[in-house]
């Protein structure tokens, strides 16, 4: 297991040099400058060239870059008041988690009840309900979402705040928008886990034996379909994450998401490989945590 | 009660059919993998009007264009805004273009991203993943390892930096797809070839000295055929989502032309009093992905023998 782990390790770091060599280069490929401005005399170039390293050779800048980024800094922003990227990114990150943190829990609890009705009570209305619930949660976007709330709960009807970000209010919309996908991720993938273990010939015999219809579903239905639900953890980080760049923009909220959006928009290429590396670990490390728990789960994979 | 006393006849005792042989016939025509497959994909209602929809809303969308006169780049601004009319099916946006040629473009790009990441899926995650399970060893490790970096970096990130080099546009996004969207594709199917490669058949084919090219394509690739349309299916709307992500935060398909997902964008700033450049093609975007879930659902049920009753 240790080894398995060391070795997950390992490849987490190769695809992080990757990723931050090739963004970097990228980044230091593309025609013009961060600072194109005609009203700039030729000194006060020199003067934010030489502030910024960039009046050094390719090499030296790269090198000095990737010790930076090893000591946990990311440059200065080239935009937003010189400020640490880094800097920018720990203030705005908490707004994000929180967010997406608060959908994963809105969404997970009705995805359950709906996942496990559904099961419990296969080919009935309810399970075409859930079923229904789910396709359409899947199937509508969260961009598609965001808008009709706002439209209808914020703007017809005054109920919570359309946008921005001062209070816990302003936060319910966002993760509700987010929580849907959830909802429907979860509540499919609970329904055809628990068919599956309901068809199991110990699940027949811990009826026959005469236990009780709850401690056949909660002893041994749902203790064995609910512990590979960490497979879904990767799919719902990749969601959730994705969606709040989106959701972000629409609420106006100060997360990673409008950061990451912003910083493009304006070519910041400091925030840009800031933000790419930020993005980068936590789906790696997501990536780990979930095989890390599956090969604890399953015994198996850890040969592969 | 009296009890009648039965008469027992030779006749009784004769036996009832000679032929034996009846037994032993096969009721019905015998059923392949695709019949059968198709048989019960026919019984699951909500797929097949998947289909319907789907085939429906690829002709709209090549045919609805033609039939009104108006491009969806011509701006005409004395005509801005001018909502739901007989003359304009979903009505004009801010420039006076009108919108039911717009969406129908939009739509166009959402089919073309569909086609490409199968196309992609199909001629790199497909061969990808049968080499690497089939070789196995240093190779697999190599190839696995390449998956395994791709898959590390975000979407959004490969499409931002594809974007730094290239400008936004289809171009990019399809570059994007290109790079790693076929590496779930490729992870499937390798270990389905593994698992097929130790079973009986390949080794009979072997011992009559058949090829590894040969066991390939005419062995373990249709003997995955049901997995890799599954798999397909499931790619096709992440990828049309993929697209209309990009488009939304504006670093997809750029103006005039449009995308679903910028069409949404530019409805979304207009919210508050031309909610119908919103709802329109929101609409036929959450059609779109709600048919091709729904066909997803009932082709695995179909073709995944795990899910047979």
């Amino acid at each position: 297991m240790l080894r398995y782990v060391a070795r997950r390790l390992v490849i987490m770091f190769v695809t992080l040099f990757v990723i931050i060599t090739v963004t970097f280069f990228i980044s230091k490929a593309l025609p013009g400058t961060p600072f194109a401005d005609d009203k700039l005399t030729p000194q006060s170039r020199e003067v934010l060239f030489a502030k910024y390293g960039l009046d050094q050779p390719l090499i030296v800048q790269y090198a000095k870059y990737m010790l930076q980024v090893a000591q946990g800094n990311l440059g200065d922003s080239f935009y937003f008041e010189s400020r640490p990227v880094t800097q920018i990114i720990l203030e705005q990150a908490p707004v994000s988690a929180f967010i997406g943190i608060q959908a994963v829990i809105m969404g997970l609890i009705p995805g359950l009840i709906f996942g496990v009705a559904a099961a419990l009570r296969h080919n009935s209305v309810i399970d075409y309900t859930a079923t229904a619930i789910a396709v359409a949660g899947i199937s509508v976007p969260s961009f598609v979402l965001a808008p009709i709330m706002q439209y209808w709960i914020g703007f017809k009807w005054g109920l919570l705040p359309i946008a921005f970000f001062d209070s816990w209010a302003h936060s319910i919309m966002p993760s509700v928008a987010l929580a849907v996908f959830v909802v429907a991720i979860v509540a499919r993938y609970v329904r055809s886990e628990m068919l599956e273990v309901l068809g199991q010939d110990y699940v027949t015999l811990a009826k026959a034996k005469g236990l009780t219809y709850v401690a056949v579903v909660g002893r041994h239905v749902l203790r064995n379909s609910l512990i590979p639900l960490v497979t879904v953890l990767l799919p719902l980080v990749v969601g959730i994450v994705t969606g709040s760049i989106v959701i972000e923009q629409i609420f106006a909220i100060p997360g990673i998401g409008t950061l990451f959006v912003q910083s493009i928009q304006v070519n910041d290429y400091a925030t840009i490989l800031g933000t790419t590396i930020f993005y980068s670990t936590f789906f790696i490390l997501a990536f780990l945590v979930q095989d890390i728990l599956y090969a604890i789960i399953d015994p198996r994979i850890r040969v592969a | 009660m009296e009890t009648s006393q039965r008469q027992l006849t030779p006749e009784l005792f004769e036996p009832v059919g000679e032929d034996f042989k009846d037994y032993e016939r096969i009721a019905g025509p015998s059923i392949g993998f695709w019949r059968d497959s198709w048989q019960r994909f026919k019984k699951n209602k909500a797929s097949l009007i998947g289909l319907v929809v789907i085939i429906a809303l690829i002709v709209t969308a090549y045919v609805a264009p033609l039939l009104v006169p108006y491009s969806p780049y011509a701006q005409d601004m004395t005509r801005g805004y001018l909502g739901t009319s007989a003359e304009h099916l979903m009505g004009t946006d801010k420039f006076g273009r009108d919108m039911f040629v717009r969406v129908w473009e939009g739509m166009r790009v959402s089919l073309y991203i569909a086609l490409l990441a199968a196309f992609f899926d199909l001629v790199i995650g497909v061969p990808f993943g049968a080499v690497s399970g089939l070789l196995g060893g240093k190779v697999d490790g190599v190839m696995q390892r390449i998956i395994e970096v791709l898959n590390g970096i975000p979407n959004l990130v490969i499409a931002i930096l594809v974007m730094l080099v290239l400008n936004p546009g289809i171009v990019t996004i399809s570059v994007a797809i290109g790079i790693a969207g076929w590496t779930s594709m490729a992870r499937i199917i390798r270990g389905r070839v593994m698992q097929l490669r130790d079973q009986e058949f390949t080794l009979a084919a072997r011992s009559l000295g058949a090829g590894r090219r040969r066991i390939l394509t005419k062995h373990l690739l249709p003997n995955s055929l049901g997995l890799i349309i599954i798999t397909l299916m499931l790619t096709i709307p992440s990828a049309i989502f993929y697209e209309a992500v990009l488009s939304f935060i504006g670093l997809g398909i750029q103006v005039p032309k449009a995308s679903l997902g910028s069409l949404i964008n530019d409805g979304y700033q207009e919210l508050r009093f031309h909610s119908y450049l919103l709802w329109f093609p929101a609409a036929v975007f959450s059609l779109l992905m709600l048919s091709f879930n729904l066909l997803a659902d009932g082709l695995r049920d179909a073709l995944d023998p795990r899910m047979r009753k």
